[in-house]
């Protein structure tokens, strides 16, 4: 099973520790990745929201690339996923659309035939690798771990561009998840809200307010951690988690873990080759919890 | 077929004031609605349910409430699509707006923010010798916006709106681009400038986070969250580029538009005016600090992707404003 691999900037920029977990996970499910030679940034939403034309243009640039690979797209990033499929439906739906785009890409040789489908991770544990094969490899399951599932916004909307309709099992792709490798699912109504990031620099305070809401909310139903597949998300929900605690006024001390890491935990795999030392909120309790201390 | 609705209820005139979960079992023919189903309950099992309806047919606007946990029409909606497996549907009052009783809410809020984005023509200049002349093209397009039934579906369901009740929120904002696109409304040129203006302050169109809800919520498909976004594009071209907002888009776009890649070193601090923003910078500091002994800095040298020149053709194609002498260079100073 092999991918053309999109990681995406955050992968190995602000969440460093998302990148190796995933290649070491993909590595025992038998997942092969060839990175997207040069790939350029999505436009995250942010591009798009000045000049769609240019992001746009750069996704079908990644898209043309894949296809010339001869291989499916595998991103392990929410947001790229979000912005790639809608990207990705605006081309498929608008012929003249793609032929401006191409005639763009021409001068560099490229052209998008329309042809990509780029899936997170998440999906393609589910529909291409199958569950039975993840649970083949789980050696310490998670038994008695309470898990909240954060999908944030990309992953679950727009639904037209995320072919929920044709894949309604995308929307509970994470519980599913979390249920296969032993854990409990902790529900709660935050779980598919936004995570504050994109308004991080422009208000605070709101941002700060979305953490601290779901955080707490997640801790007062009994999580011991949180897991997303969305490497933003977790930026804001881990990363400036003492920043919202305190405009919260509570102590909230909720781990969150990106979804290549609790796979890897469930696969046996050590908390530090997992990167979970390189989180914000101690990752260590979690882990003693497992009896996976480092 | 035979059904469970589970309804979230509130009456202001009991001793105390809670809100409550009461479940109803009805049968139903297999193509009713929600709604069908609210009103055989009111008429034949509990005439004190209180819920807003009238039209039946997703005009009127007056049944929106939340279902299933999320904003819809009560009388769009075919229960057959949102039963659970138990046969079950869950009804509560639409979100972010005070309840009044059971499933009506306060509507104040969303009238008094219509009313502040000036829902009414506003031309400059002299008046033409004869009528205003509209495009049909420009009618065309502004005719997905007009589409507003003013339900209240996408405020219920607004991220932005849940923590913070002075956002202008979906509705409004969407509203205001009904103007701002029209080519009758502001100058000759038909831009909107005091408008735009005031949607670039804080509470309007930048503290939306693009979290999609309302494109979802929406039963009329207005997508209130793309017109913001084209909002934000208007208010960048008529000029109104200082605030966080439209540093973020631009700085985003440069990082990406000049290595490829985004820079996630610069972009928070090009993002709030440079590092000679000392309150902002200070904010950062303690955030910065945490992710260095943890491990998790992003890079210092910001690295270009492998034949970069490919992208900057493209950026000095398309984006040919931001598109500066500088490239190449991703400095806090420059």
């Amino acid at each position: 099973m092999k991918y053309a691999f999109f990681p995406g900037c955050v992968s190995q920029g602000a969440a460093p520790e998302l990148y190796p977990a995933a290649r070491l996970i993909c590595q025992r499910l038998g997942i092969e990745l060839e990175e997207i030679p040069a790939w350029t940034c999505t436009g995250a939403g942010v591009m798009q929201e000045k000049n769609q034309l240019f992001g746009d243009t750069l996704n079908a640039r990644n898209f043309a690339k894949a296809e010339r690979m001869g291989l499916p797209i595998l991103t392990i990033c929410s947001t790229c996923q979000g912005v790639m499929s809608q990207a990705n439906l605006r081309m498929k739906r608008d012929p003249e659309y793609l032929a401006q785009i191409n005639s763009y890409l021409a001068e560099e040789g490229l052209e998008y035939k329309g042809t990509a489908e780029p899936k997170h991770l998440l999906w393609i544990l589910i529909e291409d690798v199958g569950l039975d094969k993840v649970l083949e490899l789980v050696t310490r399951p998670l038994a008695g771990i309470r898990m909240a599932p954060f999908y944030g916004c990309y992953i679950v909307r727009p639904t037209e561009a995320l072919d929920i309709e044709e894949h309604p099992e995308r929307q509970t792709s994470l519980e599913t998840l979390i249920e296969t490798l032993g854990a409990t699912v902790v529900d709660f109504a935050g779980k598919t809200r936004c995570c504050g990031f994109p308004i991080l620099t422009i208000n605070e305070k709101n941002s700060m307010a979305m953490v601290g809401k779901h955080t707490s909310e997640a801790k007062d139903l009994g999580a011991d951690a949180m897991v997303t597949p969305c490497p933003l998300c977790h930026l804001n929900l881990d990363g400036y988690q003492p920043k919202a605690s305190a405009q919260l006024r509570r102590k909230v001390d909720l781990p969150i873990l990106h979804l290549p890491q609790l796979i890897g935990l469930a696969m046996g795999i050590s908390p530090q080759e997992l990167g979970l030392q390189k989180h914000i909120m101690n990752t260590q309790p979690l882990a003693m919890k497992l009896g996976a201390a480092r | 077929m035979d059904v469970t609705v589970k309804i979230k209820r509130f009456d202001p005139e009991a001793d105390h004031p809670e809100s409550y979960w009461q479940e109803y079992a009805v049968a139903l023919p297999d193509n009713a609605t929600v709604l069908d189903a609210l009103i055989k309950i009111r008429e034949e099992q509990d005439g004190t349910l209180t819920l807003r309806c009238s039209c039946r047919s997703a005009i009127c606007g007056s049944c929106a409430m939340r279902i299933n946990g999320h904003a819809a029409l009560a009388c769009k909606t075919a229960l057959s699509r949102v039963l659970d497996g138990d046969n079950a549907v869950v009804v509560e009052p639409a979100g972010v707006m005070p309840v009044v009783k059971d499933l009506t809410v306060n509507f104040d809020p969303f009238w008094d923010k219509i009313r502040a984005v000036e829902p009414y023509l506003q031309p400059q200049g002299a008046e033409p010798a004869g009528e205003y002349i509209a495009s049909n093209e420009s009618m065309l397009h502004l005719s997905g916006v007009t589409a507003c039934i003013m339900c209240g579906a996408c405020v219920s369901d607004c991220t932005v709106l849940e923590v913070d009740p002075t956002f202008l929120g979906p509705a409004a904002l969407a509203k205001a681009y009904r103007f701002t696109a029209d080519p009758r409304d502001g100058n000759r040129e038909g831009v909107s400038r005091e408008r735009l203006h005031q949607l670039s302050e804080p509470t309007g169109i930048w503290d939306c986070t693009r979290c999609n809800e309302c494109v979802e919520a929406c039963p009329k498909g207005v997508a209130p969250m793309d017109r913001i976004m084209a909002l934000r594009e208007q208010a960048v071209n008529a000029g109104f580029t200082r605030n966080n907002g439209a540093r973020h888009t631009s700085a985003f776009t440069e990082s990406v538009g000049h290595s490829g890649r985004l820079d996630e070193l610069m972009l928070p601090i090009k993002s709030v005016g440079g590092i000679t923003n000392v309150g902002a910078m200070l904010s950062y500091a303690p955030v910065g600090w945490r992710a260095l002994t943890h491990g998790k800095m992003p890079p210092l040298r910001h690295k270009n992707v492998e034949n970069v020149e490919n992208v900057r053709r493209l950026f000095r194609k398309l984006e040919p404003d931001l598109y500066g002498p500088e490239i190449g260079k991703s400095s806090p100073f420059g």
